[in-house]
């Protein structure tokens, strides 16, 4: 008897206790593998060890905040793979334990991997830091979602200004890694598509140390060719900050330095995008990077679409988000959605120097049949990604 | 004999002038760190006064004697004689105040601390905090029920209509609303409750009984983007004949048929269209315009933009004596 009673009580409490873990809070995961430190180009801004992780944390707390009136609960699971470890396998392990909703500050070959291996499985992956087109484009997949807007957004916005202030003819300096490649044809078909001409493109091939080459290599290396405005892709910034005020002809730098195109930006503060930053800064006692904003905007897309549908079953989240009705608040001035057909987080691009927003684009005047938004990056239309139509 | 008709002389000039309602109109200057004092019958701008920083949100207290204006950035509301223009006070607020209102009675403040998601309740005549309430994130409209029941606070981030009982203080029903809920008021009735979404683009009309939507008003301008709408102020006549909404970027401000619920018209206003207040008689309405650095005079019979007048940077609040 006592046996049974006993064993009742075990019974209950461990039922109890797999109920506090299943169904009472969504657990979403954070993703990340431990970074080399890249070469810095100087001393003046340290990396944060906590990139992302804190944009996660801020936007599970605003979660938490408003689930105290929804009796929703969401938790945050970090992980940090080791240097030496596997993030495939780690992501794997991930999915078995039933974790459904991924976020992941991964490289693009490490994105491929765990995409691929998601492919027909009940789980969102969050892209929180690659740009790369391919995933927006013959790459996508359905459960792919990408909070970062991809090159060609970027560059589109960049397009946008540049038209706008009729700096049509461009010089464009290239890096030597891929992405840095991958960001010049981005801004090829931007040209392209803004009537803007690329009158020199050259590749940067000289020494990253300023102190000693940069005022004798660059006004050598731009020389020749007029032009209005100077295009750097430089992704890595090992060399970018050092063309300016250095350049032959006096003329402004944008691209991945001087002028820069980003989802985020320290000087952002319209839209009540101040308190978002106040918010950040207090918690972190740093500003707010791009990868922050962009986890935070995966967390909140969460939690927004567990309010709406009311459910934190994820079949009933991922219907919410990827539907019509869908629209985040993200400190833009604009509602934010995914673009059906390739599972892009559509949204405004800052145009950003060091210290002064200098304008969000899409600008006025750019004009789309359905949302201003849809002028940044690959349109319905123009998409070799044909999601959910 | 002389001294007695001079005395009759002044009290009947005085009298004249308080019957043709000279408008006196507050405007806070967000980035200027002042208040705007203008002329609302004749359109000038009578005096700047320096203020703390960053002031936000400004009310009359019942008397018309006094002005209450968040500081937002020295976390502090500021009282400020009407009449003199002198910081005569300070009232506690919690961190961050932007928005307040007071109850019927004058005797309390409420006020939302963007920052730390709460709502304060101050007591103005001990002036003294009698309770912190926890709200959804980014708390910014406030609003008291003219019958003095509700205080009800809109959250930002949370989408939510937080409901407070003015009794028992504390939250008693929450409303989903559309994204980035900003202003809330009441009708003179207290029956509804207008709530504006500035990213959602609309204006929801609340049950105050049953705290459930009744309709759900969208706003369509030709030569305006969707995008462009961004509704935020609210101001409702106590006749509940006209209702009016400020669209921000859209720069216009829409008129509302209360009766019926529609939208009957759009004012061309300055750009940015951010906050509203009527004059004492409401025969006018004035808007802050927050990027055009101006305010707007509307006539209220005729729905007719009479005037804008240059304030400084950014004005943000209103509220006309």
């Amino acid at each position: 008897m006592v046996r049974k009673v006993l064993q009742v009580i075990t019974l209950l409490g461990w039922s109890v206790s797999v109920f506090a873990v299943d169904s009472e809070a969504l657990e979403i995961v954070w993703l990340t593998q431990q970074k080399v430190a890249a070469a810095a180009l100087s001393n003046l801004d340290s990396v944060p060890l906590d990139e992302g992780l804190q944009g996660a944390q801020l936007a599970i707390k605003d979660n938490n905040t408003t689930g105290r009136f929804t009796k929703q609960k969401f938790r945050l699971k970090a992980v940090r793979v080791p240097q030496s470890g596997n993030v495939e396998n780690q992501f794997n392990e991930l999915v078995q334990q039933g974790y459904q909703h991924i976020i992941v500050d991964l490289t693009a070959d490490q994105l491929a991997v765990i995409s691929a291996a998601a492919e027909g499985k009940s789980v969102h992956i969050y892209n929180s830091s690659v740009s790369d087109d391919r995933f927006r484009g013959s790459e996508c997949r359905d459960n792919l979602l990408h909070m970062v807007p991809s090159r060609a957004m970027r560059t589109d916005a960049l397009g946008q200004y540049l038209l706008k202030k009729r700096w049509k003819k461009l010089f464009v300096v290239v890096g030597p890694t891929k992405e840095d490649r991958d960001y010049a044809v981005a801004l090829r078909r931007a040209a392209k598509k803004f009537g803007l001409k690329i009158v020199e493109e050259k590749n940067w091939t000289h020494t990253y140390d300023a102190r000693r080459t940069a005022q004798s290599d660059v006004p050598l290396f731009t020389r020749g060719t007029e032009y209005d405005v100077l295009v750097v892709a430089d992704e890595q910034g090992l060399f970018g900050e050092y063309l300016e005020y250095r350049t032959w002809f006096p003329r402004p730098v944008v691209g991945t330095q001087g002028l820069v195109s980003t989802a985020w930006h320290r000087t952002h503060e319209q839209w009540g995008a101040v308190q978002l930053q106040n918010r950040f800064k207090k918690q972190t006692g740093r500003w707010m990077s791009e990868m922050d904003y962009a986890v935070w905007l995966a967390v909140r897309a969460i939690g927004e679409a567990a309010t709406r549908s009311g459910s934190l079953e994820f079949d009933k989240i991922r219907g919410f988000m990827t539907s019509e009705q869908f629209a985040l608040a993200g400190f833009k001035g604009k509602k934010l959605s995914f673009r059906s057909w390739n599972n892009q987080l559509r949204q405004p691009v800052l145009l950003a120097a060091a210290r002064s927003m200098v304008a969000v684009a899409p600008l006025p005047g750019f004009l789309h049949p359905k949302t201003m938004m849809d002028t940044l990056g690959f349109d319905r239309p123009e998409s070799s990604c044909k999601l959910g139509n | 004999m002389k001294q007695v008709e001079k005395i009759l002389a002044a009290l009947a000039l005085s009298s004249v002038l308080s019957i043709s309602g000279a408008d006196t109109v507050f405007v806070t200057l967000e980035k200027d760190n002042a208040l705007a004092v203008v002329d609302g019958t004749t359109g000038k701008l009578v005096k700047t006064v320096d203020l703390g920083q960053r002031p936000r949100g400004i009310i009359l207290s019942a008397d018309g004697s006094q002005l209450y204006i968040a500081a937002s950035d020295d976390d502090t509301i500021q009282i400020v004689d009407s009449t003199t223009y002198e910081i005569v006070g300070a009232l506690p607020s919690g961190d961050d105040p932007e928005t307040f209102d007071m109850s019927p009675d004058g005797k309390r403040l409420f006020v939302s601390n963007e920052d730390d998601d709460l709502v304060t309740v101050i007591d103005t005549v001990s002036q003294s905090v009698v309770k912190e309430i926890a709200v959804g994130v980014e708390p910014e409209g406030i609003a008291a029920s003219p019958d003095g029941k509700w205080v009800v606070n809109s959250s930002e981030t949370t989408n939510m209509i937080h409901w407070i009982d003015t009794g028992s203080l504390e939250i008693v029903e929450n409303t989903l609303v559309d994204q980035r809920p900003r202003a809330v008021k009441f009708t003179a009735d207290s029956q509804q409750l207008w709530v504006t979404s500035e990213v959602g683009g609309v204006l929801s009309i609340l049950d105050a009984q049953t705290q459930q939507p009744i309709k759900k008003l969208t706003f369509k301008i030709r030569g305006v983007t969707a995008e462009q709408i961004q509704p935020v102020g609210i101001a409702i006549d106590k006749a509940g004949q006209w209702g009016y909404v400020a669209l921000g970027p859209a720069n216009r401000v829409a008129v509302i048929d209360v009766r019926r619920l529609e939208v009957v018209d759009y004012l061309l206003v300055g750009q940015r269209v951010w906050n509203l207040a009527f004059s004492p008689d409401q025969s006018r309405l004035y808007t802050t315009n927050g990027v055009s650095n101006d305010i707007s005079i509307i006539d209220t019979k005729k729905h007719k933009v009479l005037k804008s007048v240059a304030v400084g940077r950014y004005p943000w609040g209103v509220a006309v004596k």
